[in-house]
């Protein structure tokens, strides 16, 4: 799956004991990693419970169901299974009595090699570890996972002054090449990195909130969007962690905190969260939180509390000038902004980043260590000193002086300068003692971010760029809104597809570092030329995109799509035209232009068919594929992780699944090198489809999901049009039907269903709201 | 009275547990095995001498993939039957099973053999209903949709038409699930069921009934075929693995053989119906049955009528006026399940073994078939 350092002896066999949520959730993506795992729990059947319920939650702890089967489960009776075990990982209740027991029952049983590491996020190593033996304390360290483990990138490592270098080298390669984690070495410090900042932020956010009288809608109008911090703000992520973790993670600190610590300094939890714990209203898991939705006769209202009578009313969705200042002018418009929210935010953010630069050399390595963390454990964009540096060092640090609060020192080591630099096209950031060092990356990572900043880009156009990311290998890059497909990527696609040959260019990776892939083509333009009756418009759009996939597909050289998020619509169809997919794990991919009101037709019902259709398994006749290619396509399918795209054809069994998202660029490189030598590209497909009788049959399937009230009347209509041109219209089984028909079919199809109303309020339904119409 | 010139018995009856398609634990094993296993154990179980069996007749209703080529010779194969046994396979959709026992017996009126095995197979695990290529011609499908219409569509339309409710299905359906649980717990399966080798050790019980269940279940499923419908799952047969066979001898050969015959052949029928009413096949089927053999529905003492659908049973048995006490006294296939190849062997080898065990005189054993059709047999005891 993933290229694994030759040296490092693997590991191949993981036990997680502590069924918990966390511990639950590690050993599902330690099979996601494709380990054999052994999840235990102290008490009988609650780790097979555990895997049970995960198999329900959503989002989804597994990457595909069958990896389920990849856990075994026990309680502690059966610690033999830890024999042959390579990384044992501890993640029960937070108390060091039981921990230490637990090690002193699990040491004897550890292999020579195997690691035992602890996923506490309280507890100190020097105490974990204070009755271990020598011997173990060489393998013992802390890898701090957090919620969700599969969809948290942040992996916060703690080693001790004993702690082999060879462990803590298996891990870090495992984590991060298998499990997709981005590492970040912490000192063993209380809360850590995220946690001990992170928990300040929402602390000091209660605490000042209650102090300057903010109400909980502004609070997270002014702290979120505006701060780069998700649009959930503090109070609703506090609603979404739970309110009762707070006090627990406060009397931690309390106790191992210096009383001069500016966390202390915050006061304790405010009585009204305490009242709100003591009523069960402990956030989203509980009765509601700072939030709540009510029922009303069927509708859901959306409800905030009143900080001062504890009481709810109907929320309201300010938009104060303090939040909107920062979108022109950024977070320091919002943080001057002379406002009771200006202010509010002023209180939170001085406080918290002050805090981030008093502690850096105390808690981490390095800046870009507290920066990652932040930006990976609580989703900030940008980490605490990438805000400064958006801020200016000397403004922020004018600023915080005139308001009365300490400058930490590492405000005035970075006097007059930023925290990161590119020099000599080279990323740096400044270390403790005020020298700029060139920032690390692992080995094998390559980000599209770095390549930005340290080339000028091949070609350029609004919507789209083509990269030289080295070795000969060019990479197109999409950055319309939401990388959606418009007239102006397919040009590039084309200029790529003339150019990089005459250029010397080995081959085209297809990636960007946005958050999706792409959502699909711009329907907006469809929606204009539809309303307009403008036919001869979207049949040209259609041929175009069409032609330029086609002929990217019979470049004379190999391109390979390196997806991250959504990939759906014409973005699925870009994927399914490459001739390798090397994509993220985290890829969520389909074609769902059903829920627009038309069919693929930029090649992607031709593609998933012919996929389908050399399928090697699939039973015989000309049926299979396309029943396959009408389920997939007609229900708006899309994968939940790149392991279901590849159930779905969507990726072709020799294409490759990548859990680090910072690796996956790397990867796709390395694949375009190794398919240049040689290339070919690949000849056009031909197929045999079953025509009306296909048609017929889908037909009787169509008419059941109608008469099952599955399907909606124009999701008949559709499925109808979909059936026609997977058929292949009016072939007969032996006739050889070739790529052109069927993209022929495709466009005719769109083309019908575009002249319906229900299509253009489908189309207008979704760029208003972005969800499908089901009408 | 009218009686065959050569009276034909059913001599033998064994067939494989039902278990639930897709997580039964017959799903990962091919539904040849399975037939083979059957055909062998009912060799064994009768003593018949295997060189005398004329043909195998097998039935099955999607006869591709692994139930592909010949099965009923293949089986014959893998059942290590001599050589010279013939082997056909024949499709009547549900029916085809019960097809191969009046095939038998239709032969062997002409002096073609003195004994025959007569079993269906499916495993709806393996093979989709509808087979893997359904292509149905586009010219009837537009002009007679019922032709190729889905069998929960036809099973809404009967309830329909029959003004058959909710409650009254529902109430069927439990009651299948409790005679089946009876007729197992009292043993009453042991002797018929051949145990399966699999690859996961050998499997001896049906997987269809639910002992569980109660009317609030069943009133709280959701309608599976039709959103403002009342047949749900539960009131439909599960979709099944299985398969099932009878040996169908002249009653001369039982007796020099030494075979213990169950019941005489006495007389059988086919009939056609509206395809989207396909659930009534047994009332005119089962009518032109019982006249052949000079009997009233009164006279019967043992009916096995196929339980396809709670509410086409309902109407078959309302329509021909059956006693519902003697209908399916050891469950139905709602509960046990209707492999559909299978089911045909099934009942009648059923119809023929109650009536030899409650020494009834009469037996009628009929069902519904996909596409408009009926067909039943007559059974007298021996």
């Amino acid at each position: 799956m993933n290229e694994t350092s030759e040296v490092l002896q693997p590991i191949n066999k993981v036990c997680v004991i502590g069924a918990g949520v966390m511990g639950a959730g590690i050993a599902a993506h330690a099979a996601n990693a494709g380990a054999e795992v052994v999840l235990l729990d102290v008490v009988d059947g609650a780790a097979e419970k555990a895997v049970q319920t995960m198999l329900k939650t959503q989002p989804a702890p597994f990457m595909h169901k069958n990896f389920a089967q990849r856990i075994v489960t026990g309680t502690m009776d059966n610690l033999g299974h830890v024999d042959d075990c390579d990384w044992v990982i501890e993640a029960v209740v937070e108390r060091l009595d039981v921990k230490q027991e637990l090690y002193k029952a699990v040491i004897p049983h550890l292999a020579p090699d195997a690691i035992l590491s602890s996923n506490t996020s309280t507890l100190p190593l020097v105490d974990l570890t204070a009755k271990m033996p020598m011997g173990a304390r060489r393998s013992f360290l802390i890898t701090h996972f957090f919620n969700p483990p599969r969809y948290m990138r942040l992996l916060e490592i703690v080693t001790g002054p004993d702690t082999a270098p060879e462990a803590l080298e298996r891990i870090a390669d495992f984590t991060d090449r298998a499990m997709g984690k981005s590492l970040v070495m912490c000192k063993d410090t209380p809360g850590f990195i995220a946690n001990r900042i992170g928990t300040f932020w929402l602390h000091a956010a209660v605490t000042e909130a209650i102090r300057l009288g903010m109400d909980v809608e502004r609070a997270d109008a002014v702290l979120g969007r505006p701060m780069g911090v998700p649009k959930t703000g503090v109070f609703a992520l506090l609603d979404l962690v739970g309110l009762d973790l707070m006090p627990h993670i406060l009397s931690s600190l309390e106790t191992a905190l210096d009383a001069d610590d500016p966390f202390r300094q915050l006061g304790a939890a405010p009585d009204v969260v305490t009242t709100m714990i003591e009523g069960g209203y402990t956030g989203r898991k509980g009765l509601g939180g700072f939030y709540r939705l009510k029922t009303d006769g069927g509708r859901k209202i959306k409800e905030a509390i009143d900080l001062k009578t504890g009481k709810y009313a109907p929320a309201q969705r300010p938009n104060p000038p303090a939040a909107k200042a920062a979108r022109k002018k950024g977070p320091r418009a919002t943080l001057s902004h002379d406002s009771p929210e200006g202010r509010y935010a002023w209180a939170v953010m001085s406080k918290t980043l002050a805090y981030a630069a008093r502690l850096a050399p105390e808690i981490s390595d390095d800046i870009d260590s507290v920066d990652r963390a932040m930006r990976l454990g609580y989703n900030w964009k940008w980490g605490p000193f990438e805000l400064i540096d958006k801020l200016g060092v000397d403004w922020f640090s004018r600023a915080l002086r005139a308001d009365g609060q300490d400058v930490p020192e590492l405000l005035h080591v970075a006097s007059g300068r930023r925290y990161y630099r590119v020099a000599k096209g080279q990323v740096q950031h400044l270390d403790f003692i005020g020298e700029y060092i060139p920032l690390k990356r692992p080995d094998g990572v390559l980000t599209l971010a770095d390549v930005k900043r340290q080339t000028r880009p091949l070609a350029r156009n609004l919507s789209a760029t083509v990269w030289d990311i080295g070795d000969q290998v060019a990479c197109l890059e999409f950055h319309s809104k939401m990388n959606s497909l418009n007239p102006l990527v397919l040009s590039m696609m084309n200029w790529a597809r003339h150019e990089l040959p005459k250029r010397g260019f080995k081959g085209l990776v297809i990636h960007n570092d946005g958050r999706n892939f792409s959502v699909g083509a711009n329907i907006a333009l469809l929606m204009i030329t539809a309303g307009l009756r403008m036919w001869p418009v979207i049949r040209w759009i259609l041929r175009y995109g069409q032609n330029t996939f086609g002929k990217l597909q019979r470049a004379p050289f190999p391109v390979v799509g390196a997806p991250s998020g959504m990939a759906l619509g014409g973005g699925c169809e870009v994927l399914l035209h490459c001739d390798g997919i090397e994509a993220h794990a985290e890829t969520y991919a389909g074609l769902i232009e059903a829920g627009v009101g038309i069919v693929p037709g930029w090649g992607g019902c031709k593609e998933l068919l012919t996929r389908w259709a050399s399928a090697k398994d699939r039973p015989g006749g000309p049926m299979p594929p396309v029943m396959k290619a009408f389920e997939a396509i007609a229900t708006a399918q899309v994968s939940k992780s790149a392991f279901e795209a590849m159930d779905m054809m969507i990726l072709r069994p020799d294409d490759n699944v990548v859990m680090n998202q910072d690796r996956v660029l790397a990867q796709a490189k390395a694949r375009v090198l190794a398919m240049a030598v040689g290339y070919r590209p690949p000849k056009p497909v031909e197929v045999h489809l079953p025509g009306p009788s296909g048609e017929a049959a889908l037909g009787m399937a169509v008419r059941d999901f109608v008469n099952k009230g599955i399907a909606t009347p124009h999701d008949a209509t559709i499925a109808r049009q979909l059936a026609i041109v997977l058929s292949g219209g009016d072939t007969d089984p032996l006739d050889t039907l070739g790529e052109a028909e069927i993209l022929k079919l495709e466009r005719e199809a769109i083309i019908a269903l575009a002249k319906t109303p229900q299509t253009r309020a489908r189309v207008a339904h979704m760029l208003k709201t972005g969800k499908p119409l089901r009408n | 009275m009218t009686s065959p010139a050569v009276p034909i018995v059913i001599a033998g009856f064994a067939r494989s547990p039902f278990t639930p398609a897709h997580k039964g634990d017959l799903a990962r094993t091919r539904p040849d095995e399975i037939a083979a296993q059957v055909v062998r154990g009912l060799v064994d179980r009768t003593h018949v001498d295997p060189a005398m069996i004329e043909d195998v007749i097998m039935g099955c209703t999607f006869p591709e993939g692994e139930q592909g080529f010949n099965i009923a010779r293949l089986v014959g194969f893998l059942a290590d039957l001599p050589l010279q046994v013939g082997g056909v396979t024949v499709n009547r959709f549900c029916g085809s099973s019960m097809q191969g026992v009046h095939m038998a017996a239709g032969a062997m009126q002409m002096g073609a053999g003195q004994a025959y095995i007569c079993a269906g197979v499916e495993s709806m695990s393996r093979i989709p209903m509808t087979g893997f290529n359904p292509m149905p011609h586009p010219g009837l499908a537009a002009r007679m949709s019922g032709a190729y219409m889905g069998m929960g569509e036809t099973a809404e339309n009967v309830a329909e038409a029959y003004e058959i409710g909710r409650a009254e299905q529902d109430m069927f359906a439990l009651a299948s699930h409790e005679k089946a649980a009876f007729a197992q717990d009292s043993g009453r399966f042991t002797n018929e069921i051949v145990p399966i080798r699999t690859k996961k050790g050998h499997v001896f019980h049906d997987g269809c009934i639910r002992r569980d269940t109660s009317l609030e279940d069943l009133a709280a499923l959701k309608p599976a075929f039709a959103a403002e419908g009342t047949v749900t799952a539960a009131t439909a047969s599960p979709l099944t693995d299985g398969a099932a066979a009878v040996l169908v001898t002249t009653a001369d050969f039982a007796e020099r053989e030494g075979l213990e015959p169950l019941a005489y052949v006495r007389s059988f029928a086919v009939s056609g119906c509206k395809p989207e009413m396909m659930g009534i096949g047994p009332v005119k089927s089962s009518e032109k049955a019982l006249s052949r053999a000079s009997i009233t529905v009164d006279q019967l003492d043992v009916i096995e009528l196929n339980e396809a659908f709670a509410s086409q049973a309902l109407a078959s048995i309302r329509d021909l006026h059956l006693d519902k006490d003697k209908i399916n006294i050891d469950g139905g296939a709602i509960a046990l399940g209707h492999p559909l190849g299978a089911t045909g062997a099934r009942i009648t080898g059923k119809a023929a073994e109650i009536l030899h065990r409650t020494h009834g005189k009469w037996a009628l054993a009929t069902q519904c078939i996909g596409g408009g059709q009926g067909i039943a047999t007559v059974l007298e005891g021996v």
